[in-house]
């Protein structure tokens, strides 16, 4: 299970720096947890393409951060996500909310959001593992540390 | 008479001291004729607009040291929100808005808020305290000491002139030559 207290136990143990998002109703009950991490430094952006190119700034800066946003977010971000993966070649990690994908699998929607969310990863050519309920965050911790390892760009997408 | 962008930046760059230089599209061409610092960025090739977002990451990580960002008002509209960003940052970064009223390198058309966007007044209404204006090269000349001192964020607009046929330059090296020089000289490589 993913959860706050869990999802920040598992970043700081991994060394995560700064947590840049903007929160969809999923991730958005992790904040409490974040705000009270001593160790992690959230920073509230305006829109997600903000988030990728300031955590390339922090990457660039020595420091280790994490970008969360909702997959609506992760469609707007593309440019900025292009630009920090492929033009700039920093090993940016991130964690994506896919709204309605419970649903979507139970054919109980008709919101258009977890159609794309994979789609558009491949698109970007981004490696990422899709975590649902049966995951925890040590599967989260796991995928950073593989991507950081490979020196390259990697994400979750978080079933929701 | 606004100035060009040369001289807006030939002001500049002695008061620049051991901070970043972030630059974007124009002065991205200019600044290395002005300066050859390993703590000089030439965003390029960028993510359109994102110039402030990038220089409040590096300034994040590195407070001691400060970043000036020098950004284009085209360049600026296309992420207005970042000023929001800014404003809840008491982070020592310096935004300079070269305002010339066009999108210099595709033939100078005019953009959506040509001759009505107050870039320091946007700034100041989103929380940011410590915002400038200057119109011309004298009032730059005699204001850009105080304006690039002091704590972040600071907003800085400047009137500039509008180049017809500007092309998007070239930056002066590739991009992962430029990100081992800057992380080289911050020593975080």
């Amino acid at each position: 299970m993913l959860d706050g207290p869990s999802v920040v136990a598992a970043l700081e143990r991994v060394g995560i720096t700064h947590v840049v998002w903007i929160p969809d109703s999923e991730l958005g009950t992790w904040e409490p947890a974040l705000r009270a991490s001593a160790k992690l430094t959230l920073v509230r952006v305006c829109r997600e393409g903000e988030a990728f190119t300031l955590a390339a700034g922090l990457l660039l800066g020595g420091k280790k951060p994490i970008v969360m946003v909702q997959c609506t977010g992760l469609f707007e971000a593309g440019d900025a996500l292009r630009n920090v993966v492929h033009d700039m070649k920093l090993p940016i990690f991130f964690v994506v909310g896919v709204r309605s994908w419970y649903l979507q699998q139970k054919e109980a929607t008709t919101d258009t959001c977890p159609i794309f969310s994979e789609p558009i990863m491949n698109a970007w050519q981004i490696q990422y593992r899709l975590l649902d309920s049966s995951h925890s965050a040590d599967d989260l911790a796991n995928a950073y540390l593989e991507s950081q390892h490979a020196d390259r760009a990697g994400a979750v997408l978080i079933a929701e | 008479m606004p100035m060009t962008q040369r001289q807006a930046l030939e002001v500049l760059m002695p008061l620049r001291g051991e901070r970043i230089v972030v630059t974007t599209m124009s002065s991205a061409g200019i600044w290395p004729t002005l300066s050859q610092s390993l703590l000089d960025f030439a965003y390029i090739p960028s993510a359109m607009g994102h110039g402030p977002s990038l220089g409040l990451g590096l300034a994040l990580a590195q407070p001691e040291r400060g970043v000036i960002v020098v950004n284009g008002d085209g360049c600026q509209l296309m992420s207005l929100g970042n000023l929001a960003t800014l404003a809840q940052q008491p982070a020592n970064i310096f935004i300079i808005v070269l305002d010339n009223g066009q999108y210099e390198v595709t033939g100078g058309q005019p953009h959506a808020g040509t001759g009505r966007v107050d870039y320091a007044a946007v700034a100041r209404a989103v929380g940011v305290k410590r915002t400038y204006t200057f119109t011309d090269l004298p009032s730059w000349q005699s204001g850009a000491a105080e304006a690039i001192s002091g704590p972040g964020p600071v907003v800085i607009d400047l009137k500039v002139e509008a180049l017809p046929n500007q092309k998007t330059p070239k930056p002066p090296r590739p991009m992962a030559e430029q990100i081992r020089r800057l992380q080289g000289a911050l020593s975080v490589a």
